[in-house]
């Protein structure tokens, strides 16, 4: 993987196959540390403790497809290239939190890349999730509730075209924006 | 910026369309979305067949993502499925042949060969 865009969508396909109802993605970064924090929350399923602790193993895998589930390790070693970590916290039946910390500054973090693909992607195809994505950069913050949007819309679906193409263009100057205004203090 | 009423706007445009799109009957295009096929390349091979098919107004075709498909060093994966016609697997896609399929196979009804599993089996 060339972006954490593309570790966050594969990691909240998780959530999804593990039929969640609400997905939660907050990417925080913290200049006075010097660390970016994302977090991945879900109700699905959940993971038993036993499962857990094999988890981010590349051999552990519920999919039936190939042997390797990949996902979680790779997102593990980015984090850790950087000299940062992940952490799983998960319960039957209530759900999953994967949190995994970069050094922000450090050479190996790679970029965040294009959220507004990877919200657009995930809203699109799962309508009857809901998704809450948040942009903090230090005292700014950026915002996404598909609950919000939902409401708007009425009896219109999420995933008409034009209103996923919306979201796109939203979350993309959503998230310029944040950098921008971090630039220019 | 993008607002909320911008989108209250795009409600009101389609409005009149509730209920008018009717799946499982069209021309269904899915976008092996695992691990590798993200890793690969699958997401803005489907954005591109999302704006390709969005652009062209093809109210029939529908553009999703799937899991994985089985075959990691193929990916991206795109599957072809059109009422009454053989799958179409399509093998290490990219927007610019995401582009090409949806002009000669989706609008023409003809198989773009080359990018197909077939003519690109490993030895
Ligand atoms: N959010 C989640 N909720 C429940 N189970 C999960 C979640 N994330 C991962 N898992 C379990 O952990 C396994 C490994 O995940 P991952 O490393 O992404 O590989 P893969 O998705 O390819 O199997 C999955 O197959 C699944 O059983
Ligand atoms: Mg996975």
């Amino acid at each position: 993987m060339t972006e954490l865009s593309l570790h966050i969508l594969d990691i909240a396909n998780n959530s999804v196959k593990a039929k969640a109802k609400h997905i939660g993605i907050i990417i925080s970064e913290d200049t006075a540390s010097n660390l970016l924090t994302i977090e991945i929350t879900d109700d699905g399923c959940g993971m038993d403790a036993a499962f857990l602790a094999h988890v981010t193993d590349p051999f552990t895998t519920t999919r039936t497809t190939r042997k390797v589930g990949m996902g979680l390790s790779l997102f593990q070693a980015a984090a850790e290239l950087t000299g940062g970590n992940l952490s799983i916290s998960s319960e039957v039946g209530v759900g999953t939190t994967v949190t995994a910390v970069f050094v922000r500054d450090s050479i190996d973090r790679q970029p965040i890349g294009d959220m507004a693909g990877t919200m657009a992607l995930l809203i699109g195809s799962n309508p009857g999730i809901d998704f809450v994505y948040e942009h903090v950069l230090d005292d700014q913050s950026f915002r996404l509730d598909t609950l919000e949007i939902k409401e708007i819309l009425g009896d219109v679906a999420i995933d008409s075209p034009d209103v996923v193409q919306w979201i796109r263009e939203f979350v993309a100057e959503g998230d310029a924006e944040l950098s921008n205004s971090n630039q220019v203090e | 910026m993008k607002s909320l009423a911008e989108l209250e706007a795009i409600r009101n445009k389609n409005k009149n369309q509730v209920g008018l799109r009717r799946e499982g009957e069209g021309t269904r295009i899915v976008v092996g979305m695992a691990t590798c096929g993200i890793a690969a390349g699958a997401r803005p091979v489907l954005t591109a067949f999302t704006e390709e098919v969005g652009k062209r107004g093809l109210a029939h075709v529908t553009v999703n993502q799937t899991g994985c498909i089985g075959m990691c060093r193929y990916e991206p994966i795109v599957e072809v499925m059109a009422p009454g016609k053989e799958k179409v697997t399509y093998v290490h896609m990219t927007p610019e042949k995401a582009a090409r399929v949806v002009a000669e196979h989706i609008v023409n009804g003809h198989v773009v060969t080359e990018y197909t599993i077939g003519a690109n089996v490993e030895q």
